[in-house]
């Protein structure tokens, strides 16, 4: 437990810190939000109907852009050695680092997120349930970019590997997650989507973590 | 403990690297590699650990009831410091150490010990962006200091140290050979007098 959150603060520590990081994501997705409206035009009605799906896709790319550092540095300067030789399974150093990868990109964006409602005019009723399909929602990003940051940190210029194989696994996130603000905003029950994204999330963080610690095993030999 | 290698080789992709590999050796015991670049020393060091599968030959780690080793077992039992990095700017001295004593199930009062044992509390709270490469190479030797293990597998162990802190090392390693240690080293540099050394690759 003791190395876990050693490897969790580490991770943590490293995108907080560094110029990449948690601050690069955070701004990115608050940078899609705010910019829409130019692009768009100021029509209210327009706004809100498209905010719910533009704020799951500003969250998704936002997550994408902190994987390169889940594992890529580590397998880099020696560290993932390391971590091979800790008493920790390879399974929980991965999901150590997916809960950290989460730290600094799903938690920052979804406790952002409610502030940047009304720049898309999205009704002050959806923001709790934009908030929480984000807050759900994304730990199943990282799970399924943890995974895919594994399988690429073996592959030169293994970022755009790591989109192209992480990008139609996240598409039933996006469904579900703005579906589920969208029907808040048509007066109808969000419960059935967000059912279906913790589900999603649930499964990506099982299979994740292993699917991770399979490739990195491989990455060796 | 004991390692026994037993006519090891190694490839890289489908290029053979050594072969023929024999090596034995107890409590007390150091090995010295050495060789031109490229030629295995760092595979043959990663081998022994586990972290490179086996790719020829037998290699046995046995405990002290003559039994073999279990992957955990030989986990614990074993430090691997390499050349190579380890400090990330984004981080103090004290914070790298800290994680390094986490990874090792070390206790976290060993961090002042070996802090103080590397000469490193002047740098303590310094960002690993700062460090010089001799400076960064102490603190990866210090974590050597952090836990108790038998089997020492040094990769490159004397480069950028200054000459201080090459005799501390050699002190290091000589006490834990005196302990009943194990030291396997890769090095260009004469180390610990030589004691023992194995070429890998064409004779210079």
């Amino acid at each position: 437990m003791n190395t876990f959150r050693a490897i969790l603060w580490h991770d943590v520590m490293m995108g907080l810190r560094s110029s990449g990081g948690a601050a690069l994501s955070a701004a990115f997705f608050a940078l899609i939000v705010f910019l829409t409206p130019f692009g768009l035009g100021p029509e209210s009605a327009t706004l809100k109907s498209i905010a719910p799906g533009l704020f799951w896709i500003a969250a998704l790319l936002a997550t994408l852009l902190g994987l390169e550092r889940v594992i890529q540095p580590d397998t880099e300067d020696g560290t993932l050695d390391l971590l091979r030789l800790s008493p920790l399974p390879m399974e929980l150093v991965v999901l150590a680092k997916i809960v950290a990868h989460w730290i600094t990109s799903g938690l920052i964006i979804s406790l952002l997120a409610p502030f940047l409602g009304p720049m898309l005019n999205l009704d002050v009723a959806a923001l709790p349930v934009l908030m929480f399909s984000l807050f759900i929602g994304t730990i199943g990003l990282s799970a399924i970019g943890a995974a895919a940051a594994a399988l690429g940190a073996s592959v030169q210029r293994g970022g755009i590997v790591l989109a192209i194989l992480v990008l139609p696994l996240n598409i039933p996130f996006l469904i579900f997650g703005a579906s589920a603000v969208a029907n808040v905003q048509a007066n109808t029950d969000p419960s059935q989507p967000l059912m279906f994204l913790a589900a999603c999330t649930l499964i990506a963080l099982v299979v994740g973590p292993i699917a991770a610690a399979a490739a990195l095993r491989l990455n060796e030999e | 403990m004991r390692v026994i290698a037993e006519s090891l080789a190694a490839f890289r992709g489908e290029r053979l690297i050594f072969r023929h590999v024999n090596f034995e050796l107890g409590p007390g015991d150091a090995l010295i590699l050495h060789g031109p670049n490229g030629s295995g020393k760092t595979t043959l060091l990663r081998v022994i650990a586990g972290l490179l599968g086996l790719m020829g030959g037998r290699l046995r780690l046995l405990d002290k009831a003559e039994k073999p080793l279990t992957d955990e077992a030989r986990d614990r039992a074993l430090h691997f410091v390499s050349h190579v990095g380890l400090v990330r700017s984004q981080l103090r001295v004290r914070e790298t150490l800290a994680f390094h004593a986490a990874l090792l199930g070390a206790p976290a009062k060993a961090v002042d010990a070996a802090l103080d044992e590397w000469n490193l509390r002047p740098l303590a709270d310094l960002s690993g962006g700062m460090l010089s490469a001799g400076q960064r190479h102490r603190l990866a030797l210090a974590r050597l200091a952090l836990q108790k293990r038998e089997l020492w597998l040094l990769d490159e162990p004397l480069v950028a140290l200054d000459v201080a802190s090459k005799s501390h090392l050699n002190e290091v390693c000589q006490k834990h050979l005196d302990n009943g240690g194990i030291v396997i080293a890769a090095s260009h540099e004469p180390f610990l007098g030589d004691l023992r050394t194995l070429h890998l690759g064409p004779r210079a």
